[in-house]
């Protein structure tokens, strides 16, 4: 924008006026800041200093304001200035806060601040005011992809929330696993029985709902597009297909069980007596509450063993390494089956660890109580025959034993429907301690078919289950405005994927409605700026296409990057990858940063004064930062910190920058990556390592030391460790000296 | 004695935890064991236990009749409750034990020479001859529980507590010589003698 006013406001309050000489931060914005109207309050959030603010935003024509007050994390209401572009400077959280108030800091405290408030109106003046993307679409129809339980009750939720629903479903009925059981786990008070599955009432609903259109016998052929604006092919098993849009997407495909022809030490395909937890629920059908007959014979089953963790919990690598959660509780409900319409039949459960979340322990109380029989064991071989013999360690009494049984259960696992592993060489299935087309015919079939340039599929995390931060994001996956449900996301029973399926739905509606507003979705919810590139610039590398951790960029004709704005995060991550730096936000760019970076004065080799430069996330390390100087731990008065999007966003021109300029050492804080990630952009932290780690080579041709930069994980939680690692950089730059690249 | 025993075997088959239930003080209980293992960790005498309680839950399960039965292990009981207020599942551990120790007694087929057992023997013909415990008949008897020779090194070797005790009034040698007696033992023998009565009815013990 060409007429960029800069107001600068400096807030006297919270005992800044007290600690800071702020009629000389007046000054400093005024002559190198190049604020066109500067004023200081002895309250700025308050009604009068906001009104002031408001005031020159509309009489003096100020677009874009500066407030040096507290963190921006604080008092963001009375700041939330529509339509201008707001720079915060961190003066109590960042300054005052963090240092002591004593006469010795006094000068290299008010140093800091005017730092600070150099780099608000550097910052601000390389800004633009976001513009709403305008290729956003407002479609706010729900696409559900899997017409089990989780696919249902997402279905039924959205429905109930006012919004149109489809519901694809690639079999002929809708129902999944649930409408095969006999009964299901007690999810209620007495947790004492197995109780109805109460599929045919849900049925009913959704047949009823003139909001949910069912597809059945139907996939998802292709899918394109964005948040708001996707474009779907349906295809019918019998041919022909229709196209539809929709804002949001729900994939709740579901599992297979592992195929216990995997487990033939098991006797799994071995003997028509030895069968699954599925199996048996269609045993159990079959006899309807009368006792339950034997496959092979038809004869009355007057004994069964159940297999705990058959094929599961693996650790020689041959099957699934992981538990599945649910099956310790699907056995004692089956044991059950037997003992309700017998209870002179011989149930016996032999486990390893006997795990029943929920309120499932009520419920093997009840199965002890009917006289199941639990045997803490390891089953190492079942031989097949009239009578079965279950051979097993007892590991309560370290006793080789066998149980003989006219049945055999075995607890096998869940493997997730989640469709290609896009990670995967060459597009094969390569999961860790399995393949992962186990329980299919062993074709892979992709669920989504999406036209990403980055796959098919969304990406697994591990075990071919979809990427989903099981604690901070659940349901997120890597690919915005499509979320996942159910045990496609991680193993789990049926009252976990109905929480699961309701959840999604939210998050869907939250996806489309903010799609619709042109915003981003989570994280930065609510974000209006979006990426654009240079093209003129762009060199078509293509590895903002290949890094962004959320496949919003795909090619186009001429193989330059296809930004699909309301699939953007907003991190930033194209960013920090683009080596001639042409990618930029209209609020965030390598200008707004790299002009903070310039902007900073630094004191020559002779002052004994370093600067250390600090990248810190927003999400995590910059509020760790902010709580820090809530408690008034102090960190050295040489940092200056800049907050980034995400460490992905980094990009080294920055640090380049840094050093050249007479930085004597640089900190980079991102959240925790790897398997158990914590960036708020699943890979952003984690490209920044990658990309970091090669930085030693440009120190070294600068002659610099490969110890003034250095790279951390930093968790919110690190309210000590951050200063902590601040304060170790100055000690280290004290130990090498200060940098030699001072003008 | 066997022939109990046999006629047990016979009735329950290989179902010892149906043997249990039916026929063990608190034997319904044996079921609800979920195999933590607080009770073996908790018990102070847990180390000496040839089968923690734990694991004889587990044999009982497994159909371990004569190993259970004939086993030292819950004769180890001193009652000292810490696993019934630790046991998660409530089980009343103690009283289980006591149980199985008695149902095997009865059987006859516990073991002879159990010190714990000779002991509870003593203490029972002791309270009931006189409706209370003669406690110097009691200790006496202990001592001379494995022979003249070995009852004469004990007490000498107890003399001083015994001559301190009796310096205080603790103890009156008196007691040898009989007394001691309740008013109205007669009444205890007749209410026992029902009481035994009801019991073995219940329990199936014909005597």
């Amino acid at each position: 924008m060409a007429d960029i006013k800069i107001g600068a406001y400096v807030c006297k309050g919270c005992g800044l006026g007290e600690r800071l000489n702020t009629a000389q931060l007046m000054t400093v914005a005024q002559r190198e800041g190049k604020a066109q109207v500067v004023r200081e309050h002895e309250f700025l959030c308050n009604g009068a200093g906001v009104a002031m603010i408001r005031q020159d935003i509309e009489k003096e024509g100020v677009n874009h304001v500066v407030i040096a007050a507290c963190s921006r994390r604080a008092k963001t209401d009375a700041f939330g200035f529509e339509g201008v572009a707001i720079s915060r400077v961190n003066l109590r959280e960042g300054v005052i806060w963090v240092q002591p108030d004593t006469d010795e800091v006094k000068e290299i405290t008010q140093e800091m601040a005017a730092d600070y408030v150099r780099m608000g109106c550097a910052e601000s003046a390389r800004m633009n005011i976001p513009q709403i993307n305008p290729g956003h679409g407002n479609n706010k129809r729900i696409l559900v992809v899997g017409g089990g339980i989780s696919g249902m009750t997402s279905a039924v939720e959205a429905a109930k929330a006012g919004y149109e629903v489809l519901l694809v479903e690639k079999t002929a009925a809708l129902g999944g696993w649930l409408a095969k059981l006999h009964r299901r786990v007690p999810f209620h008070e007495p947790y004492a029985d197995p109780i109805e599955t109460g599929m045919p009432a849900l049925l009913k609903r959704i047949e009823s709902d003139k909001r949910i259109t069912v597809y059945l016998n139907s996939v998802v052929s292709r899918t394109s597009g964005a948040p708001g604006q996707f474009s779907i092919d349906i295809s019918k098993e019998s041919g022909g297909t229709t196209t539809e849009n929709v804002g949001a997407i729900i994939m709740a495909s579901g599992f297979e069980p592992y195929d216990v022809k995997k487990l033939p030490e098991l006797g799994g395909g071995k003997s028509p007596d030895v069968v699954d937890q599925a199996g048996l629920e269609q045993l159990a059908r079959a006899a309807n509450g009368a006792p339950i007959r034997r496959p092979s014979d038809g004869r009355e089953i007057k004994s069964v063993v159940f297999v705990q963790c058959a094929g599961q919990r693996d650790e020689t690598g041959k099957n699934l390494p992981y538990c599945s959660g649910h099956c310790c509780n699907t056995s004692i409900k089956q044991a059950m089956y037997f003992k309700d319409s017998n209870p002179d039949v011989d149930a016996v459960v032999v486990y390893t660890d006997l795990r029943t979340p929920g309120n499932g322990e009520d419920f093997y109380r009840s199965a002890q109580r009917k006289g199941v029989i639990f045997t803490k064991g390891k089953v190492s071989e079942v031989v097949p025959g009239a009578e079965l013999q279950v051979k097993f360690k007892d590991l309560i009494l370290n006793d080789d034993a066998v149980a003989k049984a006219d049945l055999v259960v075995l607890a096998t696992g869940m493997v997730a429907n989640s469709g290609v592993d896009i990670d995967a060489a060459g597009g094969t299935p390569n999961v860790e301690g399995q393949d992962q087309a186990a329980a299919g015919d062993g074709k892979v079939v992709s669920i989504l078919n999406l036209t990403y340039r980055q796959g098919k599929d969304l990406p697994m995390l591990r075990y071919g289950f979809n990427d989903s931060h099981f604690i901070c994001f659940p349901y997120e996956t890597r690919r915005t405005g499509i979320y996942s449900c159910g045990p496609v996301r991680r193993p789990m029973d049926i009252v976990q994927a109905t929480e699961d399926a309701t959840g999604a739905a939210l998050k869907a509606i939250q996806a489309a409605e903010n799609a619709a507003l042109g915003r981003a979705a989570h994280p930065r919810s609510g974000d209006l700026s979006f990426p654009a590139f240079r093209r003129e610039g762009c060199t078509q590398c293509k590895r903002c296409t290949v890094e962004c951790p959320f496949g919003a960029i795909d090619e186009d004709e001429q193989r330059y990057p296809l930004f699909n704005e309301s699939r953007c995060r907003r991190c930033g991550t194209c960013m920090g990858a683009c080596p001639v730096r042409v990618i930029s936000f209209e609020n965030y760019s390598v200008d707004t940063v790299g002009y903070q970076v310039k902007a900073v004065d630094v004191p020559d080799q002779f002052s004994e004064k370093p600067r250390i430069l600090v990248l810190a996330c927003e999400n995590d390390a910059y509020p760790a930062l902010d709580m820090a100087a809530m408690n008034r731990i102090q960190y050295s008065a040489f940092a200056r910190v800049v907050p980034v999007r995400c460490l992905g966003s980094v990009n080294t021109i920055w640090i380049n920058d840094a050093l050249t300029a007479g930085y004597d050492g640089v900190l980079l804080m991102g959240c925790q990556k790897g398997e158990n990630y914590q960036c708020h952009f699943v890979k952003g932290s984690e490209m920044a390592h990658y990309r970091m780690s090669k930085i030693d080579d440009t120190l070294k041709g600068m002659s610099l030391e490969v110890e003034r930069v250095r790279t951390c994980e930093v968790a919110i939680t690190d309210i000590q460790r951050a200063p902590k690692i601040i304060n170790e950089m100055a000690e280290t730059i004290q130990k090498i000296g200060l940098s030699p690249m001072k003008f | 004695m066997s022939e109990r025993n046999n006629a047990m075997v016979e009735k329950y088959r290989n179902d010892f935890l149906k043997e249990v239930e039916a026929n063990v003080e608190e034997g319904p209980w044996v079921k609800m064991c979920m195999q933590c293992g607080v009770c073996s960790g908790s018990c102070p005498f847990g180390p000496y236990w040839e089968h923690p309680p734990q694991e004889i839950f587990m044999m009982i399960r497994a159909g371990k009749r004569d190993e259970v039965l004939k086993s030292e292990s819950m004769w180890m009981c001193t009652s000292c409750y810490n696993c019934i207020v630790r046991c998660p599942r409530e089980l009343p551990i103690t009283h289980i034990m006591h149980g199985l120790a008695n149902y095997a007694h009865r059987l006859g087929i516990a073991p002879k020479m159990n010190p714990t057992r000779r002991f509870a023997k003593l203490f029972w013909q002791n309270i009931m001859k006189g409706g209370r415990v003669n406690e110097l008949k009691l200790s006496v008897g202990l001592y001379f529980m494995d022979g003249f020779a070995n009852g004469v090194k004990k007490g000498l070797a107890m003399l001083p507590v015994g001559i301190g005790m009796f310096k205080t009034g603790r103890l009156n040698p008196l007691g040898l010589l009989g007394g001691g007696k309740c008013k109205g033992a007669g009444d205890i023998h007749k209410m026992v003698k029902k009481a035994q009565e009801i019991e073995n009815r219940r329990k199936g013990f014909a005597s």
